[in-house]
């Protein structure tokens, strides 16, 4: 058992959960209730890495991150470091690879609310801030959890973007999903299985937490 | 209720005042719109679907900007198009009751209602709110979610939501619409109960004329944007201001004659008749073609046999083409000898088989002189712009 790189795929997807989720509310919210006129092209874009093979997008990743590349040479001359094979890097490739699953549950949750909510909260006095934290907020929240439940899962699971940016460096990039591979091509049949069964595991408890979460703030609350 | 209800309402701070309204648009909602409303008045704007009064709504609640216009409440200008001001809904304190009355669904009764109470300090929301609830007759729902209440009760909290916040202005969005017909009288009883103690300008938004004429001070018939006139439903009821208010208020009476002189007495000519007209012929010219109207309770049938009142006023032959009977009312539709037209008018149901009224049968009977109405400015497309 890598208990390693089980610790570098929590931190992976938690930090991808945590940062996602400002950007994710802000343009799942935008894309929601503003009509503009790149709109299409902006839901495009975000859906985009959805459709793309993720070795493809890896690659295009792992491009832009070098250091004669324009993204790669700014983050190396203000860190110092590189991106590709790094755990930076794999994080901003997961960020970029799960923003349609941060984002989508986001947008459907905020186009279910009917807009006349927002108007009486504002008829009622609330400014645009408060209407936001106490109508908006909860009436999404379950869209919320999903987003978030969505980036966790897809997050562990991730292989090919991981693979082609980050490689498997031991304790910095080799995530569990890699390290089943590893141990696969090593013929290690019962390590594989021992780390598959803890990934499934893993998975399962989150998405049983967080939907757990989502149906309380469902359910019709009576007391 | 037989106690003194717990108000709370805080009227004498309240800067209240008259609302008036003016806004002008092409599009895309076009608008020619001018309407006041003074404290303690209820102004239906009634009109069909589609006819921008939802929208008149919105504006005043400052939800929708119009292209043109002023809005202004108490002294206070809450819109100029011309000046660019447009206060925000939070600083006009309108207490609005959506159509479907957008509560919040989250919230129960009484977080509903504490949500518009932010200006009072945070201990007193509570009980204010419960106060609301009481004065609506929803004491004992307050911890329950607009899911877990019927219609009526929805509307209740909604209302109770709206005067919370010591509105400047009531405005409601055809609030009895999603109702049963026993809740929507029921409802409608207590806003006319409720008006009393509210001295704010009431604008009910609604499409039913019945609703409109029982409740409100005065009508307001919009069509397409535009105001057409404004009136006590009696008033807009036997004089309106052109024939197509009088097809907005489902009038059915709407002529064309011909104003006529002959031997000194002016008269007015629809097909062969010349008819005396009580008021408003005399200043006209002779030759001006005119739209008029009767109201159905001014048409007066002649008994077979027996000389009526007023029979020998403005005397008129038909046939009886439509019966329609309705209850204890009978709604009759004549075809007028020598004319296209025909006349509508109602009697009582037993009168009607008393007088063995029947499809077909040949009829007489009387047009009030007073009742006629003159449309006169209103005849041809060119006028239809004006309001």
């Amino acid at each position: 058992m890598d208990w390693t790189a089980l610790s570098v795929s929590l931190q992976l997807a938690s930090l991808t959960c945590l940062l996602l989720l400002p950007p994710g509310l802000w343009l799942g919210r935008t894309l929601a209730l503003s009509r503009f006129r790149g709109r299409p092209l902006c839901e495009a874009l975000v859906a985009l890495p959805l459709v793309m093979p993720p070795t493809v997008l890896g690659f295009y990743l792992m491009q832009s991150f070098g250091t004669d590349a324009l993204l790669g040479g700014t983050w190396q001359s203000l860190t110092g470091g590189s991106l590709n094979f790094s755990f930076s890097g794999i994080l901003l490739a997961s960020l970029v690879a799960n923003l349609p699953f941060a984002v989508q549950p986001v947008q459907r949750a905020f186009e279910a609310v009917p807009s006349n909510l927002r108007e009486a909260a504002w008829c009622c006095g609330l400014t645009p801030w408060q209407t936001f934290r106490r109508i908006e907020l909860p009436l999404v929240w379950p869209g919320v959890v999903s987003a978030l439940a969505l980036t966790f899962a897809h997050t562990l699971g991730e292989f090919g973007v991981i693979l082609m940016v980050g490689g498997a460096i031991d304790g910095e990039t080799r995530t569990l999903a890699i390290a089943i591979y590893d141990r696969v091509q090593a013929f290690d049949e019962q390590g594989a299985a021992l780390m598959s069964a803890m990934l499934l595991l893993v998975s399962f408890a989150t998405i049983g937490v967080v939907y757990g979460l989502g149906g309380r703030g469902r359910r019709p609350r009576v007391g | 209720m037989s106690d003194e209800p717990l108000s709370p309402t805080t009227d004498a701070t309240i800067p209240s005042g008259r609302l008036s309204v003016a806004v002008r648009q092409a599009g895309p909602i076009p608008l020619a719109a001018d309407f006041h409303c003074d404290p303690g008045e209820l102004l239906a704007l009634v009109g069909p679907s589609g006819s921008g009064k939802t929208t008149l709504l919105r504006a005043i609640a400052g939800l929708y900007r119009p292209a043109q216009g002023v809005i202004r409440c108490a002294e206070e200008t809450w819109f100029e198009a011309a000046t660019g001001r447009a206060l925000r809904p939070q600083q006009r304190r309108v207490g609005l009751v959506f159509q479907d009355y957008a509560l919040f669904p989250h919230l129960d009764a009484r977080a509903n209602v504490m949500v518009a109470l932010d200006h009072l300090p945070a201990t007193e929301r509570r009980t204010t709110a419960e106060a609301w609830l009481a004065r609506v007759r929803l004491e004992g729902l307050a911890r329950r979610l607009p899911a877990e209440l019927s219609g009526g009760q929805r509307q209740r909290v909604a209302l109770a939501r709206a005067l919370a916040r010591s509105p400047r202005v009531l405005l409601l969005d055809e609030p009895f619409s999603a109702v049963d017909q026993v809740t929507r009288r029921r409802l409608q009883r207590e806003l006319a109960l409720l008006r009393e103690e509210i001295h704010v300008p009431v604008l009910l938004v609604t499409h039913d004329l019945d609703e409109a004429a029982a409740l409100a001070d005065r009508l307001c018939v919009l069509h397409a944007g535009r105001s057409l006139q404004q009136a006590p439903a009696e008033t807009l009821f036997r004089h309106p201001a052109s024939p197509e208010v009088a097809r907005l208020l489902d009038r059915h009476n709407v002529f064309r004659g011909v104003v006529e002189e002959r031997d000194g007495l002016r008269r007015l000519r629809w097909g062969h008749y010349r008819l005396e007209v009580a008021h408003g012929l005399a200043h006209l010219p002779v030759g001006t073609e005119v739209a008029w109207y009767l109201p159905h309770s001014d048409v007066v049938l002649h008994r077979r046999g027996r000389p009526s009142r007023g029979e020998r006023e403005n005397p008129v032959a038909g046939v009886v083409r439509e019966m329609a009977v309705l209850g204890g009312i009978t709604s009759v539709t004549l075809g007028v000898a020598h004319t296209d037209d025909t006349l509508r008018f109602e009697i009582a149901t037993h009168a009607a088989r008393r007088n063995g009224l029947g499809r077909g049968e040949a009829v007489r009977v009387s047009l009030l002189a007073a009742g006629i109405h003159l449309m006169p400015d209103r005849l041809g497309p060119l006028s239809r712009g004006s309001s």
